[in-house]
């Protein structure tokens, strides 16, 4: 819809200051879609060329971005041949290089690494930040948690259409901790005890877990656990996964 | 979008085979025209041979029309139903230009492969039997024209059913509907000679539902000799029902508005 492939039912989006589909903004868009199929009888050179035609970049500027694009994405020794003879890794990065030609200051990224092996991914990461430091904004769509992981900013959650809630990552780790205790003598209400700063938690015998709220507030828990009683053997905050962040934010259904 | 519409032909081979076919269908039809010729006996009457050669040079001509026609639908039918079924259109179409120009783009690449193949097509059979029997159609460029016009006709309303259905239901439909055409045709040049006014009205009704056949009726009045026509074996092209300018009036809206719709359809549909 922001790319104007769907028309909205109702409601406005605004793009780059513009309505979501406006032709004109589109030129400052760059976009690989998840079904990444192009005209399999261009050779990678020619693809690129067409749409950096499309996208209104002169011939000269092409001469010299297509080359450096095709060597950008690994694909030089192929640049001549029929995409028909590419796999799906090759047309993925290919496709990536297709998003960049026009220099884009928005990119959106639909799953840029589901085709692709280590190395391509290392690859496609590079690329994204490579674009972040240009001064790109990246949207990178990917149901591979760890993947958002290093590479974004910030992520947002979206389940059924609606946005659940966004975190900033480079800021998360302070915000959310994932505490394990093993301790002897829990009380039986150590979980109403714990509510004002903790979520989520677990008791297995000895074993307690829980999401502190933040990290400011874990010494706050230690005290309200030792003054109910409990023998603290070990109390472990650590950081929480983008999967796990993910699972208690989502649900286990994953938000399909 | 025209250019490359253009190559995607020739990288298919699609423009290639359909030339190589031409040919061989050229190579066959002056192959036949030789033997007609040297199997006319010396008695028979010059009048008769004209008649003969008349109808061999429209039959050749109507050959090239239903060619061009069905050549027209078959290349055309998987171009955007096929990018749409496939995806191919989402890196295209989000690229800064409107949706209108992506479709005349691609319509204005058939139209100039179509001309080229009509032109090639319709001038070898011309040129044989000009070389062969020294005999020309009346008015070629008219009929070649009409025939252009009659094969832009097919290749709109396939783009027009190609916005919204697959591929093989967009050739269901445009085949079934030039189908439609050609028995329309036929029933309304039949009502000729029955001089039957319900069996034309089908006809005509038929013909306003898909015009093709009906330009294609009208272009081979425009070149067949009044005097050909008269031989009761090749009446089947003569001048017993004409499509009148009205129709001819008709067919070119007709082009347009579902040309226009096509355009407007694509527009608005998400992909």
């Amino acid at each position: 819809m922001l790319l104007g492939l769907a028309r909205p039912t109702s409601g406005e989006a605004m793009v780059l200051g513009h309505p979501c589909g406006d032709v004109a903004t589109r030129r400052r868009i760059g976009f690989l879609p998840e079904d990444f199929r192009f005209y399999e009888w261009l050779t990678a050179s020619e693809l690129l060329r067409l749409h950096g035609r499309l996208c209104g970049v002169s011939p000269e500027e092409l001469r010299k971005r297509v080359p450096e694009l095709i060597d950008l994405v690994g694909v030089t020794v192929h640049q001549d041949k029929q995409l028909e003879n590419f796999s799906k890794g090759m047309l993925q990065r290919i496709g990536l290089a297709q998003a960049l030609i026009h220099q884009p200051e928005l990119i959106f990224l639909d799953e840029p690494t589901s085709g692709l092996d280590p190395m391509g991914r290392r690859l496609v990461r590079d690329i994204i930040r490579s674009q972040r430091e240009r001064g790109a904004t990246v949207f990178l769509n990917s149901h591979l948690l760890s993947e958002i992981e290093i590479t974004c900013d910030q992520v947002v959650f979206i389940r059924e259409g609606e946005v659940v809630t966004s975190r900033d990552l480079r800021t998360v780790t302070e915000e959310e901790v994932r505490v394990a205790v093993r301790a002897r003598n829990l009380p039986d209400q150590v979980v109403e005890r714990l509510a004002p700063w903790a979520t989520s938690p677990v008791v297995d015998e000895e074993r307690l877990t829980f999401t502190a709220r933040s990290q400011e507030s874990l010494p706050e828990i230690l005290r309200c656990l030792v003054a109910s009683g409990a023998e603290i053997y070990e109390f472990t905050p650590r950081r929480m996964s983008l999967e796990e962040l993910f699972v208690s934010i989502m649900g286990r259904d994953g938000g399909m | 979008m025209a250019g490359i519409t253009f190559r995607e032909a020739a990288r298919k081979k699609m423009l290639w085979t359909a030339l190589l076919a031409g040919a061989g269908f050229l190579a066959l039809f002056a192959i036949g025209l030789h033997f007609q010729i040297a199997d006319f006996s010396r008695t028979t009457p010059a009048f008769v041979r004209y008649q003969i050669l008349s109808g061999m040079l429209m039959i050749g001509l109507y050959t090239v029309d239903l060619l061009a026609v069905v050549m027209t639908i078959l290349t055309s039918v998987d171009t955007i139903a096929g990018e749409i079924t496939s995806g191919t259109i989402h890196a295209i179409a989000t690229k800064p230009m409107p949706r209108w120009q992506i479709l005349l783009g691609k319509w204005m690449g058939f139209a100039g492969m179509l001309a080229v193949y009509i032109a090639i097509m319709f001038g070898g059979t011309i040129a044989i039997v000009y070389e062969i029997a020294g005999l020309a159609p009346q008015h070629p460029i008219s009929g070649a024209l009409l025939v252009y016009w009659e094969c832009l006709i097919a290749l709109s309303i396939t783009f027009l059913f190609g916005t919204w259905f697959s591929t093989l239901t967009n050739g269901v439909i445009v085949l079934g509907l030039q189908g439609l055409a050609f028995m329309g045709g036929w029933l309304e040049q039949m009502s000729g000679f029955a001089e039957g006014s319900r069996l034309a009205m089908v006809g005509i009704v038929a013909s306003i539902l898909m015009p093709t056949e009906a330009v294609w009726r009208r272009a081979a009045f425009d070149m067949e000799s009044p005097l050909a026509g008269s031989l009761p074996q090749f009446a089947i092209f003569s001048d017993v029902s004409i499509p009148s300018p009205a129709m001819i009036a008709y067919a070119s809206v007709y082009l347009l508005v579902v040309l226009a719709v096509a355009l407007y359809l694509f527009g608005q549909r998400d992909l």
